[in-house]
């Protein structure tokens, strides 16, 4: 297999609501200019473009369709998008890069739950049938799975979200025979892996999160809410040595699981680290998740 | 490097304006059983499974992959939801080949559906874009002004739409799935059906399907002496929806799409090593648009193939032999459809609307305005 380093990245500040549009391109153009300007390259040096955003949160069909303007997409680019946290959009550039088809890969995602009521629009990813019509709110849903577990004993905090913020987060992903040109210390991705639960399970259980990581020195996880780190830390076996580093300054829908992976890459770029987790989730209650691991060499 | 993939196996839905009988998920399994045995692989032999749709607002749910994980046999799987607005289909094919192509999997379930019947897709189509003059006259009101430019340009007499819309309809009716099948169709009987977008008659347009497509996808190891449609090159490319110097007719992103394509499978002479192509023509006049912007025929010369019969079933390049997205058209769907016919085509399981000794073949998708395009093609030979 060929090699994959992150060798870029930059997001925007998390903020409760932008004035920007709903397609992000406000919040994604200072970043492209910024992860461009860091790594060097033009705009015509990237080979693939990827992106992660929901059209239900921008309240409109087709909204990445416009975000692409961030880019100015002229001559036409190679290109695609999915319906998923930008994470997901970074699995789909590292599988292009490893068929040899290109060298580079600038993948985005964006999110402006200001645009609507996420709480509203987040009971709509539940079964169409027999769930959604009860308008189950994520933080009712997270507050029944709290509670299962301080009555089993695991936690004994308080329910505590992390607050939906407007957000926009990139990454740029280069071969092996390139990344040294790029970035002094890359970030080179030595395993990729991501799975998907049944939506109802046992929701003290993790089971698309149990992934065995070995040692890492630092965990950058995605949690929309803070006891989940506990059980994230649980399945994923991360011991009592690792620092384990959630959401802090806001959840931006659709950005966030990417910019784990990019904070995780700036802990190897800086130096800070050698061997370090980066995760992604997706769903109701962790029902989607992604590690990545990023090591120096 | 880059391994080969392979399509093992094909299903669909039969396609029609409501399945009352099924869910999103009965809908997307119908398909998917049908795919599976098409393939000879059950639950234990797939990877991965990759989902595409369009808007999600086309049924009210959001990202429904997550509630149809169990289903669609993903749970405790890879999942990954594709879209790319109409060319997703298309994208579906292409994110699941890349699956295999780049090492990671030996068998990979693709599947794409729209059960347009959930909500109202016009309603969703009629979207108001931030600094753009909203249109809210659905996919006719915005595709039929580069129509009339299509016909002014090339000079092409009116009854091309026509004759298309009779040979997709007459191909439908030898599609056991296809949601329009009307044997008796005539030119005369098109040109008299009511006027929606000049030039777009009322039988020059697509029906509003339900429907779904699955395939299943191989690694050379995996195909194991299966019958298989090898993927020989795959292309996406994406321009924005307006800026000055657009053209909207013969739009850059798909003639560099198909450019890159042909070059990839090898081919100097589409229109020689081509057999048969499926190619997305949801308002008739779409394919002879479409045969220029893909390299089979120059600018202003796509009608020429039309109007001798060369793109109908035992012309010089059958077009569309299953009758196409006019005749189907579960928008999310209707590329890997596309992509999944011809791979049926190169397998020789086209059943009635089979092209006689079809080898190399072209699936086809585009989405957005006229600025997503996705396309694959496939060849019987390894």
């Amino acid at each position: 297999m060929r090699d994959v380093a992150v060798v870029g990245f930059a997001e925007s500040p998390h903020t409760f609501a932008t004035p920007g549009t709903s397609n992000g391109v406000e919040m994604l153009v200072p970043i492209f200019a910024e992860v461009l300007g860091k790594t060097g390259l033009s705009k015509a040096d990237v080979d693939f473009w990827c992106s992660g955003s929901s059209d239900y949160l921008a309240g409109r069909a087709f909204s990445f369709v416009s975000a692409v303007d961030a880019i100015g997409a002229y001559p036409p680019i190679n290109e695609s998008h999915v319906e998923m946290d930008a994470a997901w959009a970074l699995y789909e550039a590292w599988l292009k890069i490893l068929t040899g088809e290109v060298d580079t890969a600038l993948v985005y995602g964006f999110g402006k739950a200001s645009a609507g009521d996420p709480r509203r629009v987040l009971a709509l990813q539940l079964d169409p049938y027999v769930v959604a019509p009860l308008w189950p709110d994520p933080d009712s849903l997270a507050g029944l799975q709290h509670r299962m577990g301080l009555e089993a004993g695991l936690w004994s905090e308080p329910l505590t979200p992390v607050p939906f913020a407007d957000g926009a987060s990139v990454v740029v992903l280069a071969s092996g025979d390139r990344a040294g040109d790029l970035c002094d210390r890359p970030a080179w991705i030595t395993r990729i892996e991501h799975r998907v639960d049944a939506q109802l399970r046992h929701w003290l259980d993790v089971p698309s999160a149990r992934f065995e990581v070995g040692d890492v020195e630092i965990a950058e996880v995605h949690a929309p809410y803070r006891h989940q780190e506990i059980l994230l830390a649980r399945e994923l076996g991360l011991g009592d040595g690792v620092a384990v580093n959630g959401l802090r300054e806001g959840n931006p829908m659709f950005a966030a699981g990417l910019a784990r992976i990019g904070t995780a890459a700036t802990h190897i770029h800086d130096g800070r680290a050698n061997r370090v987790l980066a995760h992604a989730s997706s769903g109701p209650l962790l029902q989607q998740n992604l590690v990545c691991i990023l090591e120096a060499r | 490097m880059k391994q080969q993939a392979a399509v093992i196996g094909v299903g669909q839905t039969h396609h029609a304006t409501k399945r009352a009988d099924v869910s999103m998920a009965g809908l997307c399994r119908e398909a998917i059983d049908r795919a599976m045995r098409d393939a000879d692989v059950g639950w234990a032999d797939i990877d991965a499974v990759v989902l595409g749709k369009a808007p999600d607002l086309f049924e009210g749910v959001m990202m429904p992959e997550l509630y149809m994980a169990e289903s669609i046999g993903a749970a405790g799987k890879p999942l990954l939801r594709v879209h790319t607005a109409g060319s997703v289909g298309g994208a579906t094919g292409i994110v699941a080949a890349s699956l295999i192509q780049s090492g990671v999997h030996s068998r990979v379930l693709a599947v794409a559906f729209e059960k347009q019947s959930e909500s109202n897709a016009m309603w969703a189509l009629s979207i108001r874009p931030p600094f753009e003059m909203p249109l809210g006259a659905g996919a006719g009101g915005y595709f039929a002004p580069h129509i009339r430019a299509y016909i002014r340009r090339s000079g092409a007499p009116v009854h091309i739409g026509a004759m298309v819309a009779v040979k997709d309809r007459r191909n439908g009716a030898l599609n056991e799935y296809a949601h329009l099948r009307q044997p008796d169709i005539t030119l005369e009987s098109v040109q008299a059906s009511p006027m929606l977008w000049d030039p777009v008659r009322y039988d020059e347009t697509c029906p509003s399907s339900d429907g779904a497509c699955a395939i299943v996808l191989a690694s050379a190891d995996a195909v194991q002496g299966r019958t298989a449609a090898w993927v020989k090159a795959t292309a996406m490319r994406t321009e924005p929806t307006m800026f000055s110097g657009k053209d909207h007719v013969n739009p850059r992103a798909g003639r560099e799409a198909a450019e890159a394509l042909w070059r990839q499978a090898g081919i100097t002479d589409p229109l020689a090593q081509i057999d048969t192509a499926e190619i997305y023509v949801p308002f008739s006049w779409y394919e002879p648009m479409w045969l220029e912007n893909l390299g089979f025929a120059e600018p202003g010369h796509g009608w020429r193939l039309t109007e001798v019969g060369d793109t109908a079933i035992g012309g010089s390049l059958p077009i569309n032999p299953s009758g196409g997205v006019m005749c189907s058209n579960p928008i999310g769907a209707s590329g890997l459809l596309r992509f999944g016919e011809a791979a049926m085509q190169v397998m020789g399981r086209a059943g009635e609307h089979q092209v006689e000794g079809a080898r190399n073949a072209l699936g086809h998708a585009y989405g957005g305005g006229s600025q997503y395009f996705s396309m694959w093609v496939v060849s019987s030979e390894r």
